[in-house]
């Protein structure tokens, strides 16, 4: 098998996506930068990427719910992190 | 929404918490379990491994009806270099039957059968509805408010089983000192890869329908602490991978990443050859251990499973615990409502019970471990690359006479790690794990 990347994975799994009604959400706060590239590092899903203009972007479409970057960027108000609403996110169909 | 008042909510429907719900609801107490996934199961992540004993403890004989994969007659621990692997492993025909050791599942299906359990035990499953908040009044919990319209629901007790990532246990009711720690957690990722059943069962050596499991450490995990796995499903493979947060961070490795290394691995390459990935999983898993775990108890209130940070990363117990937690809770509750007493005291009885139980027994016992594993990564990157180094040697006919070839051996590896440092290694390692 040749190396597969998030994007083309989460491609497989079964998401129902909130638009318009984002359960992640990232606070403009010029001091969450630090804890924002872990993210970018850390998230299983790829979800955090550095754009070229040096600011972080992020899909909250594609979230595992696993809640890394919750705990990363705790005690620094980097984000607004909620579980999405019933019916909303990602649906394991194995688990 | 649901205007009455139900003796007890249950926050989550996993292990811990649909073990609470069925040990309350077969007591004949009302009980309502609030679940955010479209069904039980649908937001769980588990690597695969159910332990027969735990499960049989809250739904006995399961296995003559539950959904499961495997039972596991063998598991492997490997520990890997970049090309190589030292083996160690157990194979019995014991746990080839009943009452069986531990199978494999995948927790869409499992779950989702605990919940019709519980259901069929009169307990009221709502799915697809996120609990947001804790209702406290007078300094007690008395309910919760959910995301639905006037989603207020009040209940004596209310049963925290939201799992690892549980924002109720450390926000709403700052049962955590202070945050969860990214050192205490590990970010672990799976894929479920499908193969057809008899390839699995050439591949793994195995009879009709029997499973197999291997963890590894080593370069699998570039020498970070964390473990990765290979589980045999009936028409699937399981392979993950996790690390410790902190590790991932401070290495700039992502854990997918880590995934596609492994699976390039050339002992593990052939083994999930031409398979088809079906889902990719990724989860947070409790490694902080008796340090980690929260207060277990409130006034109202009683914290079970991952959301307690009960989790044995060394033996890779997790589900055991969180049915256990739940269980106890259950019948703590039960001896509550006889009493007619839900004060803190009362609760206090639950955190007693499980500290008195293997549950919190064993994570006493290995405390110190994650702490020393965090400090000394190198022993998951060392020990590996020595038992290389030796079984080379070893395995490796070249017409060097023994008693040559041991000394070749012993010199290869003290240039790796000292004498010395070697015992300290092992003195070290008997102190937190013995």
């Amino acid at each position: 098998m040749k190396p597969m990347g998030t994007e083309e994975k989460l491609g497989v799994d079964k998401f129902s996506v909130d638009e318009g009604n984002a359960h992640i959400i990232i606070l403009k706060d010029t001091s969450s930068r630090e804890a924002l590239k872990k993210c970018v590092i850390a998230c299983p899903a790829g979800l955090y990427t550095m754009k070229e203009d040096g600011n972080i972007g992020f899909d909250f479409a594609g979230c595992l719910e696993c809640g890394t970057c919750r705990v990363l960027c705790a005690g620094t108000e980097t984000l607004s992190w909620n579980y999405p609403q019933g019916t909303f996110g990602v649906e394991f169909r194995y688990g | 929404m649901v205007q009455e008042k139900f003796d007890v909510i249950v926050v989550g429907a996993g292990p811990a918490g649909l073990g609470a719900a069925y040990t309350m609801a077969n007591a004949g107490l009302k009980v309502i379990v609030f679940e955010r996934g479209e069904h039980p199961g649908s937001k769980n992540v588990m690597g695969g491994v159910l332990y027969r004993q735990a499960t049989e403890d809250v739904f006995p004989e399961f296995w003559k009806e539950a959904p499961l994969e495997r039972p596991v007659i063998e598991s492997n621990y490997w520990l890997t270099t970049d090309d190589a692997v030292t083996k160690y492993g157990y194979r019995s025909q014991e746990f080839a039957g009943e009452p069986y050791n531990s199978f494999t599942v995948f927790r869409s299906k499992f779950d989702r059968w605990m919940g019709r359990k519980v259901e069929q035990a009169g307990a009221l499953l709502i799915c697809e509805t996120v609990v947001e908040d804790i209702i406290k009044k007078d300094g007690k919990v008395v309910g919760v408010k959910t995301g639905r319209p006037n989603g207020q629901v009040y209940a004596d007790v209310v049963v925290i089983a939201e799992g690892v990532n549980s924002i109720l246990t450390q926000e709403a009711l700052g049962l955590q000192k202070g945050y969860l720690a990214w050192d205490y957690l590990a970010v672990a990722v799976k894929e479920v890869i499908a193969l057809p059943k008899e390839k699995i069962e050439d591949r793994f050596g195995l009879e009709d329908g029997k499973g197999a499991t291997i963890e590894i450490i080593g370069e699998a995990t570039k020498g970070m602490v964390g473990t990765a796995f290979i589980y045999t499903n009936m028409e699937s493979i399981s392979i993950g991978v996790g690390a410790l947060m902190s590790h991932l961070v401070n290495r700039k490795l992502n854990p997918n990443d880590l995934l596609e290394n492994l699976k390039a691995h050339p002992a593990i390459k052939p083994l999930i050859a031409g398979g088809e990935i079906k889902e990719y999983l990724g989860h947070m898993i409790p490694e902080g251990g008796y340090k980690a775990m929260p207060k277990l108890y409130g006034n109202g209130v009683v914290i079970v499973g991952d959301a307690a940070q009960l989790v044995n990363g060394l033996h890779r117990e997790g589900s055991n615990l969180a049915l256990i937690s739940g269980k106890t809770a259950g019948e703590v509750i039960i001896k509550a409502f006889e009493k007619g007493d839900f004060s803190i005291n009362s609760l206090a009885e639950y955190q007693q019970r499980l500290t008195d139980s293997f549950v919190v027994k064993d994570l006493q016992k290995y405390q110190h471990s994650s702490g020393y594993f965090e400090e000394h990564p190198e022993l998951f990157y060392l020990y590996p690359h020595l038992a290389s180094i030796a079984n080379k040697e070893f395995f490796t006919i070249d017409n060097i006479p023994k008693k040559e070839k041991q000394r070749i051996i012993m010199r290869k590896v003290f240039e790796q790690r000292p004498k010395w440092e070697l015992a300290k290694d092992l003195y070290k390692l008997w102190r937190v794990l013995g």
